[in-house]
């Protein structure tokens, strides 16, 4: 984290610099369904992130030394795009990406059934195509439901939201600059149903109290994310149902005729 | 133990025994292993220490080379971690470029140092924006018997605290090296203390035979004022909050039992 502090994240009256009060979450938009190639796909927008995620499978897996014979192997690939940054980022992956890559993988797999699909492969890709802090979480969303719309049993919908600390105080959903200016980001993810938290990460520096509240904070601002997920899943799913079920009464009726 | 993997019978008891608040080698579910602590064995390095943590040894070397700050730190010297699971550690290490658990090693025994400010970087700059120095740490597993990141963590630490930062003077933009060290400033000590999660128990100091069982590992690097500086999750289980807070607690109290091997005042 940069020592630069050029101007004031967050004014006298408790409001952020993007306008948002301290425990509010930036304004979060989710499709499903998106990509026509992939099992399953979604797309989040959470500020100014944009992230693609894609499933491929449960599928052969090549090379064949990978498979498991007991479950499924969960491959993820977390990848920024050259131009998601201000600096074009060099698309060959990073020591970061990777162990991004590593932690939204373990972040995930506890969700899924993978022992119904022995030797098989689930592929998850991640694009990021706009970074605007918090990638991971978002990431991890949107990876969930990307699964859920694969039609992978899961064992709950795991949900990520990140908390933190700026200029001395506890906040929800970091921005790329309460990111790098603040004094700690604490990435979670946790499956609410289960009360299972599956990713934490934290960098900065908290005191024992802090990091309670914080970790409270990120559990409220997961919830709140999971209530989203739900809504878009419904909203594509529920609504679909709907539409087949209203075709085949039309048709009933027109049988009747 | 010669066998990679502990038979399944040797699993289900050191999972049946952690049930009961028991370890296989005796110890109690909060104990670390017994921790040795030799500092300046490289000569040839600017600081180095070997750590042996149980039967878990690695050993770090830092080195220090003049470069270029980053443009967003213009003011400050850099800091550059480097993990190599080396072949001789384990039968399960392979020769090659790192993979995900060597660059997680050495990323996570990076925050800890770098977000406690542990190593005074406005005190390396040569010319600001120019030139300054940079900090490798290169941490070495010579061998795998489980917690390579608490093992590497307190090697880099005990490195750091043992390394010498040679005088200079700057002519005509060039550093020239005089006679004399002093050490290398520093003004926070990070310690990490990682935690295994078996069925819904949580012990300190996984060994090795113990992280193959484990369900989910969590790390935490407390500084030397007991806050939390720097933490990760890894393994596919999870944890929950109340476990994490349990965590915290023990780990600024073993933190700070740990610290005392190192930092003598």
């Amino acid at each position: 984290m940069s020592q630069k502090k050029t101007e004031k994240l967050i004014d006298e009256n408790d409001v952020r610099i993007d306008g948002r009060k301290l425990d509010e979450m930036r304004p979060v938009k989710i499709e499903v369904g998106i990509l026509s190639n992939a099992d399953g796909s979604a797309y989040i927008e959470q500020g100014k992130n944009r992230i693609l995620a894609a499933v491929y499978g449960p599928r052969e897996i090549h090379p064949k030394h990978q498979a498991l014979p007991d479950r499924a192997a969960l491959r993820c690939r977390y990848h920024m795009a050259p131009f998601s940054v201000q600096e074009r980022k060099s698309p060959a992956p990073s020591r970061r990406e990777m162990e991004l890559s590593k932690v939204i993988r373990e972040a995930l797999e506890p969700s899924i059934f993978t022992e119904y699909y022995p030797r098989t492969a689930i592929d998850l890709f991640i694009e990021v195509l706009q970074a605007d802090g918090g990638t991971r979480c978002a990431g991890i969303t949107v990876a969930a439901l990307a699964l859920a719309d694969a039609g992978i049993p899961m064992r709950d919908l795991v949900s990520s939201c990140a908390a933190g600390k700026v200029e001395g105080r506890l906040v929800l959903d970091l921005n790329d600059f309460e990111d790098k200016g603040g004094e700690a980001d604490m990435p979670i993810a946790y499956m609410p149903n289960l009360n299972a938290i599956t990713l934490l990460q934290m960098d900065g520096m908290l005191t024992g109290e802090e990091f309670e509240q914080v970790l409270n904070m990120g559990l409220e601002g997961c919830k709140q994310i999971s209530q989203l997920q739900k809504e878009t899943l419904k909203s594509k799913y529920v609504v679909a149902k709907e539409a087949e079920t209203e075709g085949e009464e039309e048709t009933e009726t027109e049988a009747e005729k | 133990m010669s066998s990679i993997m502990a038979a399944k019978v040797r699993q289900k008891r050191i999972a049946q025994l952690i049930a009961r608040g028991k370890r296989l080698d005796g110890r109690e579910p909060n104990d670390c292993r017994e921790v040795q602590i030799e500092s300046g064995l490289i000569e040839r390095a600017e600081g180095s220490a070997r750590v042996r943590l149980g039967r878990t040894e690695v050993m770090v070397g830092v080195k220090i080379e003049a470069g270029e700050p980053f443009p967003d730190t213009p003011n400050e010297g850099v800091l550059t971690v480097n993990a190599e699971l080396v072949p001789l550690a384990s039968p399960t290490f392979e020769p090659g470029p790192p993979d995900e658990n060597s660059i997680e090693l050495a990323r996570v025994v990076d925050r800890g140092i770098r977000e406690s400010k542990a190593i005074v970087t406005e005190d390396l700059v040569v010319e600001p924006g120019k030139k300054v120095f940079i900090v490798f740490v290169d941490v070495y597993v010579l061998n795998h018997d489980g917690n390579l990141i608490d093992a590497s963590a307190l090697a880099a630490l005990a490195a750091l605290m043992n390394t010498k930062m040679f005088n200079y003077e700057v002519k005509e933009g060039e550093i020239k090296i005089k006679p004399g060290y002093k050490p290398l400033p520093m003004r926070n000590y990070p310690i990490a203390i990682t935690f295994a999660k078996i069925g819904d128990k949580l012990i300190v100091d996984p060994w090795l035979e113990e992280e193959q069982v484990m369900d989910a590992r969590l790390t935490m690097a407390v500084e030397k004022d007991g806050k939390i500086c720097a933490m990760q999750k890894g393994g596919y289980g999870y944890f929950t909050a109340q476990q994490i807070f349990e965590a915290s607690k023990i780990a600024q109290q073993k933190a700070e039992e740990l610290r005392k091997l190192v930092v003598k005042e």
